[in-house]
């Protein structure tokens, strides 16, 4: 069932739920809670809804649910929303992580008002992005989370001694802002030379005849999504950011802020320049192929779980680039799946490191040695997600990477061969890890450690179940994603 | 001259007698209350008959015939809107002040009030004006208003910012004026209209006298702009004048000095081969104007002075537009302008709120503030946003519409210089959301502030926003007055 205006609804629904948070009494921190988690829970069914109304549809039309309004023609600004194969999975994982995310919050005390409402204000800002068919309308929503992440890690994140949180909010509030500098410069160029600002009519148009070289203005607008990915070597802002961002936070960084630069490129830099896509194609792919062998390197030599995870974010997110530098239909999609994959896995272990940090106040890997004797479920988890994330057959993880290098691998054989090495560095930093970290013999100070209560286990069986689901049953997502993907690899097919 | 004419300038007339009528009212009342409010209600009646003239205007542009005083002051819509846009920022200024007066300026608050309705009075004929004399006096009118009122506190710093803002305009307006008088000189008339034909036939015969007229005419205004390399007036006088006056000449006067350089360089010297010659300097000019403010602003631990830098660079967006000569780029700097208004007018309303309630004017004496005033600050944070350019605010729109105008005249480098500062001008607008949000407050209460300047605060935020959601409305009003200039 769709609503009248379902995605308007989907999409401000959480920011009508900041103003009101703001408009409650300061001290109720549990009012607050609540008042989050049902409008996440809301907004998540909102989302869903869409699922089984998408895939009913039989592909009329490029994007479904289209709405469309007239915003500033003075400039050819519009209000354009709607969604495809490519953006559906990724509203729904939105939707997911953000109320998720409430129930991984649910500790906090600390100015709990404010805290919700900024995370509130971020899942508007990523469904946005995930939504919006018109430039002008898809930057204000890129730059809409910048705020709050700035702010919530720089006031919820580790505090020193342990973490440098101002350090790292600021870090990635200005790489952030770089990178955007780059792509308003972008859009500028294509708005006031065509016209418009509509992400479709652009999609149609002749871009080559603007003046204004096409390359130029793919790699102004390329910068951004990569700092966002990130690519090599425009990814420092990550492992400062992750470590020091509360645990919500290091869920939705990586779980879906991540995904945003990977959307960017396939929704604009490929699907408008697929030429330019065509001959950068080697370049991307040695960007890719660096950043996964790079960032599986560095993970390897990281003591404390979330830079581990953290880097081992950059090197996953290099399968993406990877598969997009292919631009086969099968690479592609399999970009896409391991943009949703990877978003539920790294989701899951970062829910488990927090719950560590939280009971043993340290994450560094030397001391933690045997939690599996206090802590079975969490180390279930961490160890679900950590072999899903290291390409188990039967989990999700698995599935995406088999599709990237089986479409790559015709393309790039060398860079392929990189990017499977990159498995098997994998396979070492996250088995050695849980070694380190769970199978050890319990050191006595872990004594009085305690597992997981239920409102813990909820986000961690949610996100165990995804990555089984997927695993187990691809084409649930993969169909839908093709959907999405076709028109693009058809438009760099015709240029072959 | 026909003295039914003089209806025209109605919403200045009304600004000088109501300055005349606060000094009267000072003289015979003890309770000085009163004064912002017959102020207050000056401008407001002065308000309305702008608006209503605008109105009609942007309907239609023929109006123009029937109203403009001859030869002295257009009449059209864009000069309607300046004259909005003075007035109306010269409301908020007066309501945000009026505690800050009170308390402050003891023995000088009719003055204040007085001064404040005629410079912005000789603003409005200063960006109305059609040639170069009636510009010249309204300019310097407004000028030794400025001086005076940056001198009010009466203390060292506060009199030293008098001081310079005085020696340091006198110099620039000389500059100015020989540049004017070149033009006159050259083309044997003082209009506008007159100068831009017969500069193009003196063109052909001797080019460099005209470039001199120019260098001298960027270079005095690149001191009422405060654009490099004439800006080191700027961060002394903004620190030491009270803060009202500083929130006065940060908006009121910097529209007025980008409107009648609007229409001198855009009108007057904006014909092709004349262009040529100003238009790469003010390029080049807007590219160092923008990078020395915001690399100047990154070491500033005073809040004021951190302001005046934030809006040199902001003269340097501005710079940007105003180096296109055609419509589209006097549209661009009329909408920048108007958002930098309402957003600056913002952030000063919360910075007299800020600094007199905590007795400090410190960036770092801010910890807390967010706790203490959690309103304030949203609205303050609101503003930095804006002045950051990160949407949904006005500012974001502002850039865009400046930098789109930019690129499509072809100063891409110029767009990837301007976009770049903005990324350094998060660093240190941020670092006061930081102060605010994450330090803690040594003290609970509430930080106060009067009803005026919460009113002020409210509106100009939310317009900040409006802007930044919905502005068609402005957008589109500024290229219509921007088309129809005669």
């Amino acid at each position: 069932m769709v609503l009248p205006f379902h995605l308007t609804l989907l999409l401000f629904l959480p920011a009508a739920g900041a103003l009101v948070l703001a408009m409650l009494p300061a001290r109720d921190h549990r009012l607050a809670k609540q008042v989050a988690l049902f409008i996440t829970a809301l907004d998540l069914l909102l989302a869903l809804m869409l699922w089984p109304a998408y895939t009913q549809l039989a592909a009329a039309s490029r994007f479904a649910f289209e709405e469309q309004y007239a915003w500033i023609p003075t400039l050819g600004v519009g209000y354009h929303l709607g969604v495809d194969g490519l953006s559906l999975p990724l509203v729904v994982l939105t939707g997911l992580l953000g109320f998720l995310a409430v129930l991984v919050s649910w500790h906090i005390e600390h100015r709990a008002k404010l805290y919700f409402s900024l995370l509130l204000v971020l899942q508007t800002g990523v469904l946005g992005v995930f939504m919006s068919l018109d430039f002008v309308l898809f930057f204000l929503f890129w730059e809409l989370e910048l705020l709050p992440m700035y702010l919530l890690i720089s006031i919820w994140g580790s505090p020193p001694p342990v973490g440098r949180r101002e350090y790292s909010a600021m870090k990635f509030l200005i790489y952030t802002l770089f990178g955007s500098a780059f792509m308003l410069t972008g859009l500028l160029i294509l708005g006031f030379t065509t016209g418009t600002f509509d992400l479709v009519k652009l999609s149609s148009l002749p871009l080559q005849a603007i003046g204004v070289p096409t390359t130029l203005v793919f790699w102004l607008i390329f910068i951004a999504f990569a700092v966002k990915l990130p690519v090599f070597p425009l990814h420092t802002w990550l492992p400062d950011a992750h470590t020091d961002a509360p645990t919500a936070v290091s869920v939705l960084l990586a779980g879906v802020l991540l995904k945003m630069g990977g959307y960017g490129i396939l929704r604009i830099c490929i699907t408008l320049f697929p030429d330019v896509a065509y001959v950068w194609a080697p370049t991307l792919a040695l960007l890719a192929g660096v950043s996964v062998l790079y960032g599986g390197l560095v993970t390897l030599r990281q003591r404390d779980l979330k830079r581990l995870i953290a880097y081992s974010s950059v090197s996953h997110m290099g399968y993406v680039l990877l598969g997009v530098a292919a631009l086969g239909e099968a690479a592609l999609t399999g970009a896409a799946l391991q943009m949703v994959t990877h978003g539920t896995i790294t989701a899951l272990l970062f829910a488990a490191v927090g719950l560590i940090y939280d009971k043993a106040h340290t994450r560094q890997i030397p001391e933690l040695q045997g939690l599996m004797h206090r802590m079975p479920f969490i180390g279930l988890a961490f160890m679900i997600a950590g072999l899903a994330s290291l390409g188990l057959p039967g989990m999700s993880g698995f599935v995406a990477e088999f599709l990237v290098f089986t479409g790559s691998f015709g393309e790039f054989p060398m860079y392929t061969v990189m990017g499977v090495l990159g498995i098997v560095l994998s396979a070492g930093y996250i088995l050695w890890t849980a070694e380190r970290s769970f199978f050890r013999a319990l050191p006595h100070r872990w004594e009085h450690l305690q597992d997981a209560v239920a409102v813990e286990r909820i986000p961690l069986v949610v996100l165990m179940a995804t990555i089984f689901v997927i695993g187990l049953w691809p084409r649930l997502v993969t169909d839908v994603l093709k959907l999405g993907i076709a028109p693009i690899a058809e438009a760099v097919k015709r240029l072959g | 001259m026909d003295l039914l004419a003089l209806r025209e300038l109605l919403p200045e007339l009304i600004l000088i007698a109501t300055g005349l009528v606060v000094i009267l009212v000072d003289l015979v009342t003890n309770d000085k209350r009163v004064l912002p409010i017959v102020s207050a209600v000056g401008v407001l009646l002065s308000i309305v008959f702008t608006v209503t003239g605008l109105s009609a205007l942007l309907r239609s542009p023929f109006v123009v015939e029937v109203y403009s005083v001859p030869g002295a002051v257009s009449a059209d819509a864009l000069a309607y809107m300046f004259r909005l846009l003075l007035s109306a920022s010269t409301l908020a200024v007066i309501g945000a002040s009026s505690d800050y007066v009170q308390r402050r300026l003891i023995g000088a608050r009719g003055e204040f009030y007085a001064l404040l309705l005629f410079a912005a009075a000789a603003m409005m004929i200063l960006t109305a004006a059609t040639e170069l004399i009636t510009a010249y006096v309204a300019l310097e009118t407004s000028g030794i208003a400025l001086y005076a009122l940056s001198g009010f506190l009466r203390d060292r710093r506060s009199s030293e910012a008098g001081i310079k803002f005085l020696v340091l305009g006198g110099v620039s307006s000389a500059f100015l004026l020989y540049g004017m008088v070149i033009l006159f000189g050259l083309t044997g008339t003082t209009s506008y209209a007159g100068i831009a034909p017969a500069l193009h036939a003196a063109f052909r015969e001797n080019a460099l006298p005209i470039s001199l007229a120019v260098v001298l005419i960027v270079a005095g205004f690149g001191f009422k702009l405060a654009a490099f390399p004439f800006q080191m007036w700027v961060p002394d006088v903004y620190e030491g004048a009270p803060t009202p006056v500083t929130m006065f000449l940060s908006v009121v006067s910097k529209a007025a000095g980008f409107g009648v350089a609007l229409r001198i360089f855009h009108l007057a010297l904006g014909a092709p081969p004349v262009a040529l010659e100003w238009t790469y300097i003010f390029a080049a000019l807007a590219a160092l104007t923008m990078t020395l403010g915001n690399l100047a602003a990154l070491r500033q631990h005073n809040i004021k002075r951190l302001m005046g830098y934030s809006s040199v660079a902001q003269a340097g967006y501005l710079m940007a537009a105003l180096a296109v000569p055609n419509d589209t780029g006097t549209a661009a700097v009329t909408f920048f302008l108007i958002s930098y208004a309402v957003t600056n007018l913002a952030a000063f309303a919360a910075i007299i709120a800020l600094t007199e309630g905590l007795a400090s004017e410190a960036i770092s004496d801010l910890a807390g503030a967010a706790q203490r005033s959690p309103f304030l600050a949203f609205c303050f944070t609101i503003a930095l946003l804006s002045l950051t350019g990160i949407p949904p605010t006005a500012g974001f729109f502002a850039k865009l519409t400046v930098f789109g105008v930019a690129v499509n005249q072809g100063l891409l480098w110029l767009v990837l210089v301007g976009v770049v500062n903005s990324v350094i001008s998060a660093y240190y607008y941020m670092a006061i959301v930081k102060a605010m949000y994450v330090g803690s407050a040594k003290d609970e209460r509430t930080i106060p502030a009067g009803l005026a300047l919460t009113t002020v605060l409210v509106c100009t935020t939310a317009l900040t926003v409006l802007l930044g959601i919905a502005p068609d409305a402005v957008v589109s009003a500024a290229s219509t007055a921007a088309a129809w200039l005669p």
